[in-house]
């Protein structure tokens, strides 16, 4: 990626030319100067919940998060109801998709059926449908046997499989990491070695096979060092790593972000896999600046308000994330932890590379002219407080409710359109 | 039908509860959650007023109308005998009204939520909410949305601040300040709410707390991460070497579902290491107190010996009980439903 002053003319949706210097033909202009022009980001993970649990989020809200975000294409995850596991529900998102949503939409199709980590879902149907990856996210695949098979199979069809890595009997009845944390809340906590011994196994598997695995939402040291590893060796391997992962750690679930010393319990810091230990987030960020993990992937999990008001254990997990990515993962850039070009690599040409989305949009994740016009401006100074109320995403659960964030999205521009422009003037 | 006499006498006749002045200490909690933000000055507050409230209770009328016109609500998401009996009681001692709530089942995937439940409660007059609940943090949730005071009576694996407090009690009673004085807790720390609760008080006051358990029934870090975020305990595996020189000895209830749970092979291996037997309390200093929170399984974690001998203070544990009770009672509808406000300089008598 090369950085320099320049404008972009956009006719028809797609990037006419780039120069230093163009000539307003007549139509819209935006005037960006002072902002950073990068390609539109793309989204590996997102929980868009429709069919079926359209009162945590849907299309049209979701993708309008997406684009309020900085996302002009998002992947949808399977964990729908019914799950995206056949032809049908796959081309219902499709023709929902195109006629309400605001950014480009990817499925994901489901690695078995109904996600129920029995029999293989009907892989080369979801495929042919326009799935770019498998995945039963949410649910690890437990069956070893069944994840093998779902890698040969899918890589038949040049299709990479994306793995929730979680070993069910240590992470049982776990609400939050394993640390002095959930000793001091009295909380059941999932050590990290149940992800470090999933990550082991799917690498295990993807070398046996020979099929590209993507390591979902990473955060372990533990499985980091296991895939850095695994790169060296030349296994087809792939991970991402979600903004909050990058940023918080498990002690934002007993204090609350930015916060003082006083118990709050916060449901909307309980999250799978959950907020981990400082070692772990600097691990995260070291992964990411060193090319170990590929991409940052939002894992945007909207819920109705009242699954998150409610006691600990009994709370869902996820946090609605596409709308504070850019702002949090900034915290890392503006400490001098991460070049902020890197931050634009990974959320662009990264998840673009790691699941090989070219193949299906070409151009994407560049201003290449003649590309889709996908652009997003960014100020990453400008400040701004996190007000839940204010989402477009019908999932208000964020532990970054009245948090500062340092760099926003000034505006998103999906095929040519203009999908968000920030209300505050930057400036 | 009869009617039985009337009581003899009238509260009119009763003295009045001379407890200790709040100015020296500026108590301005309206809610008792945990004891792991409690200054020494605050557990020793507590600790006068419940002396003045054993006092009460040794009366021939043990009642004075210090909550008269409060209303109190134990609200039990778990069964419990001793603890619900005990605020019950200690509730009616000072006057105040009692009403005793059952619930079960946990909010979204049944009935109505846990807000709605204090919401309801809170219209209903309530002005303290004595709450136990399987699930730990709920009565945070529950402070966070109500106007009236909430106690925690134990919540799911995390706290249980009363029980702690009238283990001091007892302990202070016994062996006057806890400065310096080894406190070894035996047993299954990890799902014990009142371990938890009694380190942070313990090591507040400045007792050495030494914790033996199996590896598998030890908290994750405890005794292993920075000063502050846990309170600094030492772990012990072998319980005779803990049990040297033991000031107090506090045995905590082994569930046999922990066995199932493969947390250690069985009960009679658990009881041949980690049993509170007359042997091991030989290694203690002579006269050293074994406590346990109850209820006890005779003969696991604790022998009957040293249950029911000279050493062991359970029946006092649970007489303090009472008076801890009354004190907490006392000194949060001082702040109750109001913001706090600074410590009114007068203590005396009502």
């Amino acid at each position: 990626m090369s950085d320099r002053i320049a404008d972009v003319s956009i006719e028809g949706g797609r990037v006419a030319a780039v120069a230093p210097r163009l000539e307003a033909r007549g139509s819209a202009e935006i005037d960006a100067r002072g902002l950073i022009a990068a390609p539109g980001f793309v989204d590996l993970h997102t929980h868009l919940r429709d069919p079926g649990l359209e009162y945590k989020e849907d299309i049209e809200s979701g993708t309008r998060a997406a684009a309020r975000g900085g996302f002009t294409t998002i992947c949808a995850m399977p964990n729908t109801e019914p799950a995206m596991d056949t032809r049908s529900v796959v081309e219902y998102v499709l023709r929902e998709a195109a006629s309400r949503a605001h950014v480009r939409v990817l499925p994901i199709g489901a690695v078995s059926k109904g996600r129920a980590g029995c029999e293989l879902a009907e892989l080369g149907d979801l495929a042919a449908t326009g799935c770019v990856a498998f995945s039963d996210d949410g649910a690890p695949v437990r069956d070893a046997t069944l994840m093998r098979r779902a890698l040969e199979y899918a890589g038949g069809f040049g299709l990479p499989v994306i793995d929730h890595c979680e070993d069910p009997a240590l992470a049982q009845d776990a609400v939050m990491n394993e640390s002095w944390v959930s000793t001091r809340l009295g909380l059941r906590g999932a050590p990290p070695a149940g992800e470090e011994t999933a990550v082991a196994r799917d690498i295990a598997l993807a070398e046996a096979t020979g099929t590209h695995v993507h390591i979902a939402h990473v955060s372990t040291r533990g499985a980091i060092e296991a895939i850095r590893r695994a790169k060296e060796r030349g296994v087809r391997v792939t991970a991402e790593v979600t903004p909050h992962h990058l940023v918080l750690t498990d002690e934002a679930v007993a204090f609350g972000v930015d916060a003082g010393h006083e118990l709050i319990f916060d449901t909307n810091a309980k999250v799978n896999p959950p907020l981990r230990s400082q070692d772990d987030v600097d691990a995260c960020v070291a992964g990411l600046a060193d090319g170990t993990i590929d991409c940052i992937a939002t894992d945007h999990a909207p819920h109705a308000e009242v699954e998150k008001l409610c006691e600990f254990d009994d709370a869902a997990f996820g946090i609605s994330g596409l709308e504070t990515a850019f702002g949090l993962c900034m915290r890392n850039v503006h400490a001098g932890r991460l070049p902020l070009a890197r931050l634009i690599e990974a959320l662009t040409t990264g998840p673009v590379g790691a699941l090989r989305l070219d193949r299906h949009v070409p151009g994407i994740g560049t201003i290449a002219v003649g590309a889709h016009a996908d652009i997003v401006l960014l100020d990453p100074d400008a400040e701004w407080v996190v007000e839940p109320a204010r989402f477009a995403s019908k999932g208000k659960n964020t532990p970054l409710a009245g948090v500062t964030l340092r760099g926003a999205v000034a505006a998103t521009i999906a095929g040519g359109r203009i999908v968000h422009r920030s209300e505050v003037p930057v400036g | 039908m009869t009617i039985g006499p009337l009581e003899p006498r009238t509260l009119a006749d009763t003295p009045p509860l001379a407890v200790p002045a709040t100015g020296e200490s500026s108590w301005s909690r309206r809610h008792l959650l945990d004891l792991d933000d409690f200054s020494a000055d605050e557990l020793d507050l507590v600790l006068r007023t419940a002396d003045t409230m054993k006092e009460v209770l040794s009366r021939e009328v043990p009642r004075v109308p210090a909550l008269r016109g409060k209303t109190v609500v134990t609200l039990f998401y778990e069964n419990s005998t001793r603890t619900r009996a005990s605020f019950e009681l200690a509730g009616k001692v000072l006057g105040a009204d009692v009403i005793n709530v059952s619930a079960s089942g946990s909010s979204v995937t049944k009935g109505e939520s846990l807000i709605d439940t204090v919401q309801t409660l809170q219209a209903i007059g309530a002005d303290v909410l004595v709450m136990r609940h399987h699930r730990s943090g709920a009565p945070y949730l529950a402070a966070r949305h109500a106007h009236c005071s909430v106690v925690n009576a134990g919540d799911g694996l995390h706290a249980h601040p009363t029980q702690a407090l009238l283990d001091l009690l007892t302990i202070r009673n016994a062996v006057g300040d806890v400065r310096g004085k080894r406190i070894v807790i035996v047993g299954d720390v990890l799902h014990s709410r009142v371990a938890r609760s009694n380190i942070w008080s313990l090591t507040a006051l400045g007792a050495e707390v030494v914790v033996s358990a199996p590896p598998t029934l030890v908290p994750k870090d405890l005794g292993r991460t920075a000063e502050g975020n846990l309170p600094p305990v030492r772990i012990e595996i072998d319980l005779d070497r803990a049990i040297e020189g033991a000031d107090v000895v506090m045995a905590l209830r082994m569930q046999h579902e922990r066995m199932q749970g493969a947390f250690v092979p069985g009960t009679r291996e658990y009881s041949k290491l980690y049993q509170v037997n007359a042997e091991r309390m030989a290694r203690a200093r002579p006269a050293a107190l074994v406590l346990h929170p109850g209820p006890m399984n005779e003969g696991v974690e604790i022998s009957h010996e040293v249950a029911h001998g000279l050493q062991s203070r359970v029946e006092e544990q649970v007489t303090n009980g009472v008076a801890i009770r009354m004190a907490v009672l006392w000194l949060i509808t001082r702040t109750g439903g109001r913001p706090p406000q600074p410590a009114s300089t007068a203590g005396g008598s009502l």
